[in-house]
C-alpha cells in the first residue's frame, strides 16, 4: 500500500505513528489487546497511577449523554507497586511506546511517583494528570491554578530525564496560558484536553445520575471544544500538542493534526470500537496517499485561516 | 472476545414490548455460556453512543438469542432491525452461571426482563429438576418463555401470588428445602438483595446476575463497580468479574 511516513516526534519521544490510547480508557492494555494489536499503535497511556492504590468512586460512575458520556471513576488504580509488579511485565511484550500517566494529591506525591517509576526502563515518558475533575483532593484544584501547574512541571522534571507531558484541563478560561507555563518550566509537551465538567439529573428522583454529582464529559460531543483548545495552544505557544477529545474515526484525527496536534489520543471510542486505533491508522495512511502527503507530521498545524 | 457482525435471522414479538432476536454468530455461539453477555452497537453514528449489554438468552447451533424489553432509544433501534440486517456485537463477555457444583434442584428466580438468561441455563442443566419462580409488576410483565415448573407472583395480584416473587419463594421454601437446591436469580436489584439476604440467612447456594450501567463491557472503562466481600479496598467489576456472582461475594446497595 503506502510509503507514507507515519512517524512523529513529541520532543525527544519518537512514535511510529501518531495514534495513542488515552489514559483511563484502556486500563493497562491487557483487555484491549484481545481486539487490537498493540504493536501497531504509536503508544499507550496507562490508567492514572497514584502512589497508593485507590478504590475509586461508588456506582453510578458513568452515564450516557447526547453523543457523549459522563464519567466519575475517581482514579481507581492499583498503585505504583502493583503497577510495576503486575502490569508492566505484560506491557513489555509489545513494541510500542509506554507513557505512564500519574495522578496525585500533592506536588510531593507527583515527585515521589515519578521518581519511583522513572527507573523502570519500559516507561518511555510520563503524562501528568493535573486535571481530573472527579476527585476531591488534587485533580482540578491543580489544573485550574497556573502557578501549581508550573510548580508540578518543574518538580517532576527535576527527578526524571524522560519526557514530561502535562495533561491540561479545558475547564479554564485561557488554556494557552497553561501551555506557556508548562513550556517555561521545562515540560516537553501538553495533552489537550481532559474531560469537561458536566452533570445530568434524573427528573423523577431529582437526583444527579452519577454518585459524584458531576463527572467528566467525553466523546464526540466535546470534539469542537477540544479542537478549539488545540488551535488556541498552537497559535500562542511553541510546544508539542497531543490532541484528545471525541475522536471517533480517521477524519476526526486528521482535524486534530491540522489544528496543531503532533499526535492524538483515542479515548471514549475504545469503549465502543476497541479496534478503532487500527482502523484510524489505515484511514490516515490512505488519506495521506490521496493528498500526496509524504510525512504525516506535515499535517500538524497545517490549517489555513 | 470477538467483534462479530451478526445477521438477524429471526424476530419474535413476545408481547408487551418484549422482543426475541436470533443472531447468526458461529464464533460467539460456540463459546458463550449461560449468564454471559453481549455488548451490541446501537447506531452507525454517535447517538446513542454506547453499546447496550444483553444477556445471552439461548444458543441454537451457530446462533444466539437475545431477549429484551424495548425501554429507550437504544433498544428501539435494535428491535427495529430487519431480518437479514446485521448487528455489530462484542462477546462473549463476563462470567456466567456456575452449574457444575453439587445440587439436585435448580431454582430459577426471575423478575421482569430478568427472565432473559434462563432458557439457555435450563438447556445446559439437561435433566436436572427445575423450579421456576417468576415475578413482575402485573400479569403483562410476566415472561414465561423457556421456563418450566412455573409459579408466578405479581405485585398487583393480577396473576398468581399477590406479592413479590421472593416472598412467594420464601413461602414455598419449606416444601423444597430437602431437595438440595441451588438458586439462580436475575432481576431488579431490590429483588436480588432480598433473595441474597434470604439465601445467606438459610445458607442456600445462590448465584445472582447483577446489572450496572457500563460503557465497554470488558473492563477498560471501570464504569461498573460492585462492592466485594472478598476485598474491601477494591471494587469488583460487574462486566468482567460478573455479571453473575455468588451471593456471598458481593454487597448490593
Amino acid at each position: 500500500m503506502s510509503s507514507v511516513d507515519l512517524s512523529v516526534s513529541i520532543g525527544s519521544l519518537k512514535l511510529k505513528n501518531p495514534v495513542l490510547l488515552a489514559s483511563g480508557t484502556v486500563g493497562y492494555g491487557n483487555e484491549i489487546s484481545e481486539f487490537l494489536d498493540l504493536n501497531k499503535i504509536g503508544g499507550i497511556v496507562t490508567k492514572s497511577i497514584s502512589l497508593k492504590p485507590r478504590k475509586g468512586n461508588p456506582p453510578q460512575r458513568i452515564v450516557e449523554t447526547a453523543s457523549g458520556m459522563l464519567n466519575a471513576i475517581g482514579l481507581a488504580n492499583v498503585g505504583v507497586d502493583e503497577f510495576l509488579n503486575t502490569k508492566i511485565p505484560f506491557l513489555k511484550n509489545y513494541d510500542t511506546n509506554l507513557i505512564c500517566n500519574i495522578a496525585a494529591s500533592s506536588v510531593e506525591e507527583y515527585v515521589e511517583c515519578t521518581r519511583i517509576l522513572t527507573s523502570e526502563d519500559a516507561i518511555d515518558a510520563f503524562e501528568i494528570n493535573v486535571s481530573c475533575p472527579n476527585v476531591k483532593d488534587g485533580g482540578l484544584e491543580f489544573g485550574n491554578n497556573i502557578n501549581t501547574v508550573g510548580k508540578i512541571t518543574s518538580a517532576v522534571k527535576g527527578v526524571t530525564q524522560k519526557p514530561i507531558i502535562i495533561k491540561l484541563s479545558p475547564n479554564v478560561s485561557r488554556i494557552s496560558d497553561f501551555a506557556k507555563i508548562v513550556k517555561q518550566e521545562g515540560g516537553d509537551a501538553v495533552s489537550a484536553i481532559n474531560t469537561l465538567v458536566g452533570t445530568a439529573f434524573n427528573i423523577r428522583t431529582r437526583k444527579p445520575k452519577i454518585f459524584n454529582v458531576t463527572g467528566g464529559l467525553s466523546g464526540p460531543a466535546i470534539k469542537p471544544v477540544a479542537l478549539a483548545k488545540v488551535l488556541e495552544i498552537k497559535r500562542n505557544c511553541d510546544i508539542p500538542i497531543i490532541g484528545i477529545g471525541g475522536i471517533m474515526n480517521w477524519e476526526d484525527a486528521a482535524e486534530f493534526m491540522i489544528a496543531g496536534a503532533a499526535a492524538f489520543q483515542l479515548g471514549t471510542v475504545n469503549f465502543i470500537q476497541p479496534n478503532a486505533a487500527e482502523l484510524i491508522i489505515n484511514g490516515l495512511s490512505e488519506y495521506c496517499n490521496e493528498m500526496n502527503i509524504n510525512k504525516i507530521s506535515e499535517l500538524t498545524g497545517s490549517f489555513i485561516i | 472476545m470477538f467483534i462479530s457482525n451478526a445477521n438477524v435471522t429471526e424476530r419474535k414479538d413476545l408481547g408487551h414490548n418484549i422482543v426475541l432476536l436470533k443472531l447468526f454468530s458461529p464464533e460467539i455461539a460456540s463459546r458463550i455460556n449461560p449468564g454471559e453477555f453481549l455488548n451490541i452497537k446501537v447506531s452507525e453514528n454517535s447517538f446513542p453512543l454506547l453499546r447496550r449489554p444483553f444477556s445471552v438468552c439461548d444458543v441454537e447451533d451457530e446462533s444466539i438469542y437475545i431477549m429484551f424489553h424495548i425501554a429507550g432509544e437504544g433498544t428501539r433501534l435494535i428491535a427495529s432491525k430487519q431480518i437479514g440486517g446485521a448487528l455489530d456485537i462484542i462477546g462473549p463477555l463476563g462470567k456466567g452461571f456456575n452449574f457444575d457444583d453439587d445440587f439436585e434442584t435448580a431454582v430459577f428466580i426471575a423478575g421482569g426482563i430478568g427472565a432473559a438468561p434462563f432458557p439457555y441455563l435450563k438447556k445446559k442443566l439437561n435433566g436436572k429438576r427445575i423450579r421456576s419462580f417468576i415475578g413482575g409488576r402485573s400479569k403483562e410483565s410476566i415472561i414465561e418463555y423457556g421456563f418450566e415448573n412455573i409459579q408466578i407472583a405479581t405485585d398487583d395480584g393480577s396473576r398468581g401470588f399477590h406479592g413479590n416473587v421472593v416472598q412467594l419463594f420464601k413461602n414455598e421454601y419449606p416444601n423444597i428445602q430437602n431437595e438440595k437446591i441451588k438458586l439462580f436469580a436475575c432481576g431488579p436489584t431490590p429483588m436480588l438483595k432480598a433473595i441474597q439476604e434470604f439465601a445467606l440467612e438459610q445458607n442456600i447456594n445462590c448465584e445472582i446476575s447483577t446489572e450496572c450501567a457500563m460503557a465497554c463491557g470488558f473492563g477498560i472503562c471501570q464504569g461498573c463497580p460492585i462492592e466485594s466481600t472478598k476485598n474491601e479496598n477494591q471494587y469488583s467489576l460487574v462486566c468482567k468479574d460478573g455479571p453473575v456472582f455468588n451471593a456471598k461475594d458481593v454487597v448490593l446497595k
